[in-house]
């Protein structure tokens, strides 16, 4: 099974408020409310760690889950968010120019 | 010898809103008055116009005012559409034109797109909210068409000045945010005072038993903040500096839910 890497699309907005995580897409301005599990994703998806070690070492301990089966979510969840172009996906690592606007405020 | 060509006799209007002057040319005298008096109370006297329109009047007017407006930016250039207009505008020279029949409605269009892409680089925006002033302090009540802008408006009591029933303007000054009276008016149709100042409160509106000020969490003030702004631009720059500019005005602006009934009463729980 090839690797998966993830990185945080650097066209979208994006805005941590009091533990909500709100990404605004910059092509047609719809917003986005990530849920936990989102955001553990978008915070960890550097393009660089391959996305079976955010689970292992992010998401496993928060939820208390098999790694196996949270891989097998996570992987769907991040096809989902690159599916609205929150993310990118790669079996390749993927370089990352500049981090979205806002990421760092 | 008469001369072979008259030259047409250009007429101009300065429209201020927001503090910011937009001169409106046209040869159409009867277009000018038209403008004169829809936009009464704004109309300015000011020589250095920061925005230069030229109109140029279709002779029959273009189909489907309701059609989507497309706010579109390529080489340095603004285009602006929708079924009854098309303009564009250059910011770099500061001018622009517009092509639409001799309605108000067009214009008042491309002033709404115009001013929400000037704002939108200030850390500004236009809401969809109604705002008065009432001791030297703006609040807005913002919401969706039944939400009770009309009605907060009209039961406004004599010492608050309206600014706005339907679209208020609000501009980033300094460390907090100034709303400024606009003529882009609801069903209440009546032109907002041009004046302005601080903004003390947004209030997301609600139509309930009793009259009372809750206060929500600041994921719901952004959420709500950025379903109320105008903004038509497909600009991804310009998406994130609103989307940024929302954020910014919920960290230093109270943002609480107003449930009123129909009743005058609501306004002693403002100002």
């Amino acid at each position: 099974m090839s690797r998966l890497y993830v990185a945080r699309n650097p066209r979208v907005a994006a805005r941590s408020l009091d533990g909500e995580m709100m990404i605004m897409s910059g092509r047609d301005s719809t917003l986005f409310t990530l849920n936990k599990t989102a955001t553990i994703l978008w915070q960890a998806a550097d393009g660089a760690t391959p996305l079976e070690e955010i689970v292992e070492r992010r998401i496993c301990p928060e939820f208390e889950v098999e790694p196996a089966e949270a891989l097998q979510d996570a992987e769907i969840l991040a096809r989902e968010l690159a599916s609205h172009e929150i993310l990118q996906i790669s079996e390749e690592p993927i370089p990352q120019t500049n981090s979205p606007a806002g990421e760092a405020r | 010898m008469p001369e072979l060509a008259t030259e047409v006799e250009r007429l101009s209007l300065v429209i201020e809103i927001g503090g910011m002057p937009v001169r409106v040319n046209t040869t159409d005298a009867a277009f000018l008055t038209m403008l004169q008096d829809r936009y009464a109370g704004f109309v300015g006297s000011s020589d250095c116009a920061e925005i230069e329109f030229d109109v140029d009047l279709a002779r029959s007017s273009f189909v489907d005012p309701d059609a989507d407006v497309r706010v579109s930016h390529r080489l340095g250039r603004w285009s602006m559409e929708r079924g009854d207009f098309r303009a564009e505008w250059e910011p770099s020279s500061r001018t622009g034109w517009i092509r639409q029949s001799a309605n108000p409605y067009s214009i008042d269009a491309v002033l709404r797109i115009v001013h929400t892409l000037v704002l939108a680089r200030q850390g500004g925006f236009l809401l969809h909210s109604a705002s008065a002033i009432r001791n030297g302090k703006a609040f807005l009540f913002a919401g969706v068409s039944t939400a009770g802008k009309t009605t907060i408006s009209r039961l406004a009591p004599p010492d608050a000045t309206l600014l706005t029933d339907e679209i208020s303007y609000v501009r980033k000054q300094d460390s907090g945010y100034v709303a400024f009276g606009t003529p882009f008016t609801g069903e209440l149709a009546k032109l907002g005072e041009n004046v302005s100042a601080p903004v003390a409160a947004l209030y997301l509106l609600a139509k309930g038993s009793e009259n009372r000020i809750d206060p929500i969490p600041p994921g719901e003030a952004a959420r709500s903040l950025l379903a109320n702004l105008l903004f038509f631009a497909e600009d991804e720059e310009l998406v994130q500096s609103i989307f940024h500019s929302a954020f910014e005005f919920v960290s230093r602006v109270p943002v609480s839910r107003l449930t009123f009934v129909p009743d005058a009463r609501v306004w002693e729980l403002i100002g």
